[in-house]
């Protein structure tokens, strides 16, 4: 409480030579910090003497059922069948404006799921992400501008140049790990960030590229129309996402991300190759944010350095922390929650970034897996695969 | 000649605001291993309160500049302690066992709590920070190589290195610091709380940190929310660049680094004056990852 008094009470005006005192705020402070610390302790209690109560059990139960029930034909199909047409039907039902903030909230879920597939499953911290994500819009827009190129044309060629670069950035940081790994990949998104903004010449610098067409459905669609093709575009690449991401966890390179995420000797031991499965990694992480930079650099028209900067990386992490790393459900809850929050709250509008640090530094104390955690798989003797 | 030498002390005045935020860095990893992402957040802290205390000094009492200097430096480096044990106390000290990943993740959450905590309470403007230090009557400004804010920064520096190396090679506390840092649970078998160590390292790093801060201030003028970021990362680059966990090592780590920067903005372009900071590091950790002063760690399964 002490601590908080210089910067929460005295407020200098340097300019005029005023200085404001904020008693007032004081005293916020200390009813604040009375009931936060308790609530604290409160958790920390509950944490270091909760399991093995009761109380876990009752919730695993719940939860198992949930997930049964979910993973029942009969239960499953119908669910499915009705977000489905929900969502078809999502853009006529709502304004127009709220289509524009589902589809950038799409576009983060998109975001998320690349990113967890570095993150959750081969484990390295890439604190860059945006770089990625700035690769593709400046792929498009850069061809955009020098050679015309349509949209749809861009969509590969973004994807393609994300994973490009995201084996560029593997190469040299091959050899690191965890903490030197999120600093070095930290570096290589504020360089090229900056490089985005200095070669004034190519990327047209801080000023950015403007004008860049929305795609178009056979004619040139209107703004709302576009907005709406768009949002089933992010819709399909989602749903491919979801797709590829589950096709992986089962494949040799899953599994090879998850032995590399547990232990790296041992999996080299194991015979995996683990510079061809990082770099493997980070190529399957970019592809998603280049895949996005294009959309995003089609739905916004204008693209500027100043939209990747290391706060949006940080902002993707957190979706995929809060959600849950490694869990595709997580990842999409956390992307939304993320994303709408803000939106829909525009009173907080201010707090949002405290919000989020506030946000990992409980998670990762009291909730390290995330809202909806991962299930692991088995693999067991003798059982057989339902 | 006279450019070059100019380049040379404004990259010497830059390692040394570096190293003083670099040691912090570099004693709470060799303590705890962990990069403490929010180290930069504490050396902000450190300049806004002696802008906040000073100014207010400054425009209600009518004390010589000198004294209040001394005042916001006091009480710079005690807020920035306190702000840096409370940090380890809440978000550290729970996750001490749990998986790297995920401290460090806790670490970047805490850097965003105090960056935007002070953007709330303050201002997300650039603040002017009035120097506090008065000019040397000897230097003659303008005509002189250095001015005097770029001399105390680096008489400060050389102190507190000094000091430093005293209390860590001399004393027990240093002693019980080393023996933390090489093995937790036999220093604990001896008697040592480590709890205190932690403690007392973070209040340390973080005490340094402020007078960065606070020099910094005064030499550049003015402050916002955002300098902690850049500084904090460059640090950290310093450290690494020195190798992380030893103190000589970081003081030349950011000598080279603030060199480095300077003569790549005055002879390049000061455009990517960032860059060579960010390209140095990828540089470092490719082809000597333990850093230019750093032990050789053996990695064990």
């Amino acid at each position: 409480m002490i601590l908080t008094f210089p910067i929460m009470v005295i407020k200098v005006n340097s300019y005029e030579g005023v200085v404001l005192w904020r008693w007032k705020n004081l005293m916020w402070i200390g009813i604040g910090t009375f009931f936060l610390s308790w609530l604290w302790r409160f958790l920390l209690d509950r944490k270091e003497n909760g399991p093995g109560e009761s109380k876990p059990d009752a919730d695993r139960d719940g939860k198992f059922s949930l997930r049964k029930a979910l993973g029942e034909r009969k239960v499953k199909i119908p669910t499915l069948a009705v977000l489905a047409i929900l969502v078809l039907a999502f853009p006529f039902m709502v304004k127009f404006y709220q289509v524009g903030i589902m589809t950038s909230a799409l576009m983060f879920v998109i975001l998320g799921l690349g990113l967890n597939i570095v993150i959750g499953y081969g484990g390295l911290l890439h604190l860059g992400y945006a770089a990625f994500y700035a690769m593709g819009a400046y792929t498009y827009g850069l061809m955009y501008l020098y050679w015309g190129l349509p949209f749809w044309a861009a969509l590969p060629l973004g994807a393609v140049s994300g994973a490009v670069f995201g084996i560029v950035i593997g190469v040299p940081v091959l050899r690191l790990r965890g903490d030197y790994l999120a600093i070095v990949t930290l570096a290589f998104g504020e360089i090229s960030r900056l490089l985005l903004e200095n070669m004034s010449g190519f990327t047209k610098g801080p000023e950015g590229i403007a004008q860049i067409p929305r795609p178009g459905f056979f004619v040139k669609l209107s703004l709302q129309g576009a907005t709406t093709y768009l949002f089933y575009i992010c819709i399909v690449l989602v749903l491919f996402a979801i797709f590829v991401i589950r096709r992986l966890e089962d494949s040799r390179i899953g599994r090879a991300l998850e032995a590399m995420k547990e232990d790296d000797i041992a999996a080299q031991s194991m015979g995996i190759d683990l510079a061809k499965t990082k770099l493997i990694t980070f190529a399957l992480g970019a592809v998603w944010a280049g895949m996005v930079g294009v959309v995003l650099a089609a739905k916004t028209t204008y693209i500027n350095p100043g939209s990747f900067t290391l706060m949006e990386s940080v902002m993707i992490l957190v979706a995929v922390v809060l959600g849950g790393t490694g869990s595709i459900p997580g990842v999409i809850l956390g992307a939304f929650l993320v994303t709408l929050i803000p939106e829909y709250f525009r009173a907080l509008a201010d707090y949002r970034m405290l919000m989020f640090g506030v946000a990992l530094v409980v998670m990762s104390i009291f909730r390290p897996q995330g809202i909806i955690p991962r299930v692991r798989k088995r693999y067991l003797v003798g059982e057989d695969k339902s | 000649m006279k450019y070059f030498l100019q380049l040379v002390l404004a990259g010497l005045t830059k390692g040394s605001i570096y190293a003083l935020i670099a040691l912090g860095y570099t004693m709470v990893y060799g303590i705890i291993k962990l990069i403490n992402f929010a180290h930069g957040e504490i050396y902000m802290i450190g300049a806004f309160t002696a802008l906040i205390v000073g100014g207010a000094l400054q425009i209600t009492t009518g004390l010589s500049p000198l004294t209040i200097l001394a005042i916001s430096l006091a009480a710079a480096i005690f807020f920035s302690s306190g702000y840096g044990v409370t940090m380890e106390k809440i978000a550290y000290k729970p996750l001490r066992n749990a998986p790297r990943l995920t401290a460090l993740i806790s670490a970047i959450g805490m850097s965003l709590i105090l960056q935007n905590y002070v953007l709330l309470a303050q201002t997300s403007d650039f603040l002017p920070f009035r120097s506090m230090i008065p000019n040397f009557p000897f230097l003659t400004p303008g005509k002189s190589l250095v001015t005097t804010t770029q001399l105390v920064i680096l008489i400060t520096t050389v102190v507190v290195m000094v000091i430093l190396t005293l209390l860590i090679k001399f004393t027990r506390t240093g002693k019980a610091m080393r023996a933390t840092s090489q093995d937790k649970v036999m220093a604990q078998l001896v008697g040592i709380d480590i709890n205190k160590v932690i403690t007392f390292t973070f209040a340390v790093g973080s005490a340094t940190a402020a007078i960065g801060g606070v020099l910094i201030a005064n030499h550049t003028g003015q402050i916002n929310f955002y300098i902690g970021f850049l500084a904090g990362i460059k640090a950290f680059v310093a450290a690494v660049l020195g190798g992380i966990g030893s103190i000589p090592g970081a003081v030349l780590g950011s000598l080279v680094l603030g060199m480095t920067e300077s003569f790549g903005a005055g002879y390049i372009s000061s455009a990517y004056e960032d860059v060579f900071a960010f390209i140095i590091l990828i540089l470092i950790l490719i082809f000597k990852p333990s850093g230019l002063l750093g032990r050789n760690e053996i990695e064990k399964v």
